[in-house]
């Protein structure tokens, strides 16, 4: 296959960056995306330019590392699949294909196609977690959890933090990731004592971070490669409402992470 | 050169971990904050110390070179975790998961270690349930099982086929708690490029921050390293791409032993390679082999054809024929060998042939393709969009490929390299799994060492040990550091013709040809030989673009290979040494009239441990016997 690329260029998170644009005859429809970025590198070393900057490591669509805007869509035109799974054979013979990094206020640039997506962890922080203290606890089996409840916190625990939610949604939200993880700890029986607690937190740090608002658009879910659905958003502001009117101690303190 | 002493506790088997918790040595909880530990790397191993080790009162420094600990490439783990819960009732115990560890590692791990793996287990299950990991459940609420691999009980725990990222993110977010409590400061993106040893004791790392490229040194009272395992070496893997060897290769070379390189576990079921420009290999979780059924064509004119068109009485369901008793559950060395085996009789199938079907049609004819769905359904999605072909209708296909490697830092009871100070936890060490590593184990001896082990006995090695006061300005810290720049800056000043790639793909068909699958004297002799030539083709020939002082990923690639390039050497020098087939290591002069594995106990049921002896010199062998007091040492069948 024939493809030519237009690619975001950007030395440092302070140099302006452009659109580059790179021929390549040597892409096989079997290759991943991301294996035909390699090529494109390869060339480039061997012409003595710098290669494309951009993250993957697990290159099966579960490290979350991977992602970018493939002709202005978050992880490319194939539903439900991050970018390490996108495979060529999506696209034409010939085709032309823009290649930009995630765009969003809360994930800046390092270079072309790696952002910083830091801003993630401190929202887990906030507190997307259960205490347990290692070494202490119970027989797994003393708690029952419903099989269908298990299944829904499934569901939304294999959010992998990848960020293309907030790539794809006009407004830069977080809030499909938050939700995904209010709604994994919200839906079992150990996350209970902490719920309230969790959604101000969280929700705080994500203001703080200059995430944008949620206003329902749903771009986020169209997006999203592990297919979490909107409804971790009603969730989730479902919580965060019951919360503020019980906790509002906490409510202060919230944000301070 | 002294012997290495596994300070293995005195008294029974199963007393033993118990009286040394006793035993060891404690930090005064005050004391705690006082120490700094570090902790390189975040996978299930490093966060679950790292976590751990803070809620202890340590001040702990933990690092990683992705940009969140959250991406470890513990992540990508699916089939499960084995526990000795017994919940089943189906004659599981602690000492069966041990006597099935032993013995799966083909009696080459040591005993005691190998218990407490067992006995610690179960708690491992409990915390990560305390911690809110959605584990599967049956319809009642209680936590349901499976059996994988190898094992003729269902001890393994999963959760769907994502059983490595909800562990880790179960770890990662006990991390993120402790990091907002101050108790642990996180570098992301930096990478650990050398070990500072002051005066016989680790005693710090130095570090290049992969954004801005500095180059900045860390002291501290202990090192751990949970920095994985070292597949890509062989190019082509499962593991991620920035798995690499580079911490405990540079720990190697500061003088921790490296035990058992040549062990590596190669898995059954992954997607075979399609072509040139491929950059991994996807493994295809183990649980699939519950339900499918492995065959090839009887006859080598088949292969050709669609697989629908050839009837059941023209199939070679090999391993249900070779193995009755654990059939398409066999073991991973052997499934893994009468793959190749049935493909190199040129009855493969696929592109190149090789490959052999995995066949889901009987178990959907017997339970409906919606059983089969919930079972297995994301698997077989991935599977679809990497080959284009529907496994409910057409049976997948699948090949061997390497997967994870049992060989490491040698580590006493204690999980101390020979290096005082430097612990050494999951892949990064070579205990427990001895030379094969059954399914649903590596994630249980991660967290184990994690939650359960180093952070005990890091408190008796601090609480018996007066640490001398080191400064930066150390003469040893200052020479390890400027160590790192002058590599740093060679690597970059080469300005040759060659990528890093095309030297790393190299170096991984040569090792997969040659210390594969299946090894043997000339083969590896001939390696021996084409490893240096190409290190030094690698050295002269290789380019670097860009700066140190930028993110550069052609230069943290340029590094890890150059690692590789050397390890890659030491592997080979092992496989050629042990001179028997044990487990995943197959030494083609040593099998049965059958085809089997043939161990000699007699001459080597010992750790091989090998000592840097400077650049240039061969490395120095030390062995460490193994003594078997508990188990019967058996010959391993599964027929
Ligand atoms: C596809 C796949 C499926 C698997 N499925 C299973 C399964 O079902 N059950 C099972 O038991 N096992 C499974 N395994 C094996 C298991 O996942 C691994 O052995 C285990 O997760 C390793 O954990 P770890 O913590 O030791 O290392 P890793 O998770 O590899 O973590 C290494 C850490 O070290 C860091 N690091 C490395 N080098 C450096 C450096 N120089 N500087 C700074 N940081 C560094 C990395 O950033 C990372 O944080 C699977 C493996 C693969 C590849
Ligand atoms: S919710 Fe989906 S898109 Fe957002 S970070 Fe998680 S996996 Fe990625
Ligand atoms: S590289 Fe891991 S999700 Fe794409």
């Amino acid at each position: 296959m024939h493809v030519t690329l237009f690619v975001w260029r950007q030395a440092g998170p302070d140099a302006s960056g452009a659109m580059q644009r790179y021929e390549t005859d040597d892409v096989s429809p079997d290759m991943s995306f991301l294996e035909m970025l390699d090529v494109v590198n390869e060339t480039l070393v061997g012409k003595g330019e710098q290669p494309i900057a951009f993250d993957h490591d697990c290159r099966e669509g579960i490290c979350g590392s991977c992602g970018m805007m493939i002709n202005g869509v978050a992880h490319g035109p194939m539903k439900g699949t991050a970018t390490c799974q996108l495979h060529m054979r999506s696209f034409a013979d010939g085709a032309t294909i823009h290649v930009e990094p995630w765009r969003s206020r809360a994930f800046p640039v390092i270079k072309d196609l790696v952002v910083n997506r830091a801003a993630f962890d401190r929202i887990i922080a906030a507190g997307g977690f259960v205490t347990a203290p290692t070494g202490a606890a119970q027989d797994a089996n003393n708690i029952l959890v419903p099989k269908h409840e298990a299944d829904a916190a499934m569901d939304a625990a294999a959010c992998i933090g990848c960020g293309a939610c907030v790539a794809a949604c006009p407004n830069g939200s977080a809030s499909l990731f938050t939700a995904a993880k209010i709604s994994h700890l919200g839906l079992l029986p150990q996350g209970q004592p902490e719920r309230r607690r969790r959604a101000l937190r969280m929700v705080a740090q994500m203001d703080e971070e200059g995430f944008g608002h949620c206003t329902f658009y749903g771009e986020c879910q169209e997006a999203c490669p592990k297919e979490i659905s909107i409804d971790t958003i009603a969730r989730m502001n479902r919580d965060y409402m019951i919360a503020t009117m019980s906790h509002r101690d906490e409510r202060v303190l919230g944000g301070t992470g | 050169m002294a012997e290495l002493n596994a300070k293995v506790p005195p008294g029974p088997l199963e007393r033993k971990w118990e009286r040394h918790r006793a035993e060891m040595k404690l930090v005064n909880p005050a004391n705690k904050r006082k120490h700094t530990v570090i902790v390189v790397g975040s996978g299930l191993a490093g966060a679950s110390a790292a976590a751990s080790l803070s809620e202890l009162g340590y001040n702990v420094r933990c690092f990683c070179f992705q940009d969140s600990p959250r991406r470890a490439h513990s992540i990508a783990a699916q089939g499960g975790i084995n526990a000795a819960k017994n919940y089943q009732n189906d004659g599981d115990s602690v000492f069966r998961l041990f006597y099935d560890t032993i013995k799966g590692g083909d009696f080459r791990s040591r005993e005691a270690n190998v218990y407490r793996l067992a006995e610690v287990s179960v708690n491992i299950i409990d915390q990560c349930v305390a911690q809110g990991v959605p584990f599967a459940r049956e319809y009642g609420g209680l936590l349901a099982n499976r059996s994988f691999g190898g094992a003729q009980v269902s001890r393994t725990f999963y959760a769907r086929g994502q059983t490595g990222q909800q562990l880790l993110l179960g770890a990662y977010q006990a991390l993120e708690k402790e990091i907002a409590k101050g108790g642990v400061t996180m570098f992301p993106r930096t990478e650990m490029l050398d070990l500072v040893v002051v005066n016989g004791r680790a005693r710090g790392i130095v570090t290049r921050d992969m954004v801005s490229g500095a180059i900045e040194t860390h002291l501290a009272d202990d090192v751990i390293l949970g920095t994985g395992g070292y597949g890509n070496v062989y190019f082509l893997s499962t593991n991620a791409k920035g798995s690499n060897v580079t911490a405990i290769w540079r720990a190697y070379k500061r003088g921790a032993a490296f035990a058992n390189p040549c062990y590596t576990q190669i898995h059954p079921t992954c997607i075979p390679v399609s072509g040139e420009h491929q950059s991994k290999l996807t493994l295809m979780s183990e649980s699939l082999r519950n339900d499918g059924r492995v065959w090839v064509p009887k006859r080598q004119e088949d292969c050709a054809k669609p697989p629908n068109q050839i009837p059941e009485s023209d199939r070679d369901y090999y391993l249900e024929r070779k193995y009755p008793a654990f059939g398409n559950l066999s073991p991973r060395d052997i499934a893994s060998r009468a793959a190749k085996e049935v493909c190199d009789e040129g009855r493969g199938v696929g592109p190149g042939g090789r490959g052999v079907y995995l066949d889901f049609a009987d178990a959907i004819t017997r339970l409906g393709r919606k059983t089969i769905g919930e079972r297995y359904g994301n698997l077989f999605e991935m599977y679809q969009r990497i080959t284009d072909e529907n496994p409910y209708e057409v049976p997948m296909r699948i090949y061997p490929a390497v997967h994870y490697t049992m060989g490491g830092l040698w580590v006493d009871y204690n999980l101390m390299s020979n290096v005082p100070g430097l612990h050494v936890i999951g892949e990064a060490n070579f205990s427990d799994h001895g030379a094969n590593r059954l399914g649903a184990s590596a994630l249980m001896q991660g967290l184990a060492d994690g939650y359960f082990i180093v952070p005990l006995t890091i408190g008796d090695y601090l609480g018996s040990t007066k640490l001398e006061r080191v400064a930066e300005d150390h003469p040893d810290v200052r020479a390890t550091e400027e160590a790192v720049r002058e590599r740093t800056a060679r690597l970059l000043a080469i300005n040759g013709s060659r990528t890093v790639m095309s030297i790393h793909r190299e170096l991984g068909k040569l090792m997969w040809e040659y210390c594969g699958m299946s090894r043997d004297k000339a083969g590896l002799a001939k390696a021996l030989v084409e490893i240096p030539r190409l290190r030094e083709e690698f050295w002269h020939d290789v380019r670097v673009p860009g700066t140190g002082a930028e993110l550069n990923q052609s230069l943290e690639y340029a590094g890890r290979v150059a690692d590789f390039l050397e390890l890659a050497e030491l592997m080979c020098l092992d496989a050629l040494d042990r001179e028997e087939s044990c487990g995943a290591h197959f030494r083609v002069e040593h099998q049965t009239a059958d085809g089997e594995a043939l161990r000699n106990d007699d001459e080597f049921a010992y750790v091989a441990s090998w000592d840097y002896a400077g650049a240039g010199k061969p490395p120095v062998l030390r062995k460490e016997p193994l003594v078997f007091e508990n188990v019967h040492l058996s010959q391993r069948s599964y027929k």
